[in-house]
């Protein structure tokens, strides 16, 4: 159960950075920070005592493997989550060179 | 296991703390680092060696963008005024986080305990796996065969995000303001 809290605690932390941070890359980082978090705990929730790799060896037989389903999940929510980042980062340089600043306090044209 | 895994996670949330306080925004991108790779080392550790060598690659080329971005433009981290206004947030936060702790403590109490797992539902796919799919790598069978829909739509997405990170690079912006 350590573990599971450890994990929760990691996502706070991420979202607390998220909710009072003003700057655009600190809040990308602690959006990838809480993206780590849920990650670990799929997999964790996976795991089996003792199990082997998801690999399946064809001479031996009655082996106890983990679970696979988590990881692929994790394996597809990866991938996005560098897509998510690199248009973020995209975006930020795009601002950047608009305003000069990486403060979203000044960043306010779009604002309605 | 739970033991290396918590000291691991340990070190994970130090990173992340030291990375969202940190003055220099290059300090904070490679503290970020220790978040990435400290994952990596508890995938290895929980059996999940795909996972680990995906997760190693996109950890290094999202250093290398974020470092790319930091160079190119500022490297100080803004100045933030401590007000009344700051202490009403923080509160608020406060309530907010203390909820959700709550309501976490609830939620894990139906899981079960770490590594004991049962195989409810991904009983038939470690079965048959190996004779449907041909692949004794039951993670690449699920993902490529059992799931091969969901993966062309991740190969989309990826292909979305580079369409529009660089049109979102080429544009030339109205010199306004």
């Amino acid at each position: 159960m350590t573990v599971y809290l450890l994990c929760f605690v990691l996502f706070l932390v991420g979202l607390y950075g998220v909710i009072t941070r003003r700057n655009l890359i600190k809040i990308a980082i602690s959006l990838s920070i809480m993206e780590f978090s849920i990650f670990l705990i799929l997999v964790l929730i996976g795991y089996i005592d003792n199990g082997l790799a998801p690999i399946v060896d064809p001479g031996s037989n009655a082996q106890v493997y983990v679970d696979p389903l988590p990881q692929a999940m994790v394996l597809t929510a990866i991938v996005i989550g560098l897509a998510t980042t690199a248009m973020l980062m995209a975006i930020a340089i795009r601002l950047y060179r608009k305003y000069k600043t990486f403060d979203i306090r000044e960043i306010k044209n779009l604002r309605g | 296991m739970e033991l290396t895994i918590s000291i691991i996670l340990g070190f994970m949330i130090i990173g992340a703390i030291y990375a969202i306080h940190a003055k220099d925004l290059l300090s904070a991108v490679i503290a970020m680092g220790i978040v990435g790779y400290g994952l990596v080392i508890c995938f290895l550790l929980l059996k999940a060696p795909d996972l680990a060598i995906v997760q190693i690659v996109i950890e290094t080329i999202t250093l290398v963008i974020m470092v790319a971005v930091v160079l190119d433009s500022t490297r100080k981290e803004l100045e933030l005024p401590f007000d009344r206004k700051s202490l009403v947030n923080m509160v608020t936060g406060f309530v907010i986080f203390a909820g959700l702790f709550y309501f976490f403590l609830h939620a894990i109490e139906h899981l079960d305990p770490l590594g004991m797992h049962s195989l409810r539902m991904a009983e038939p796919y470690v079965n048959g796996a190996v004779e449907l799919t041909g692949s004794i790598n039951l993670v690449t069978g699920v993902l490529f065969d059992f799931r091969a829909y969901d993966t062309l739509g991740e190969a989309v997405i990826l292909y979305t995000a580079a369409l529009g990170a660089l049109t979102l690079l080429r544009m030339k912006g109205k010199k306004t303001v």
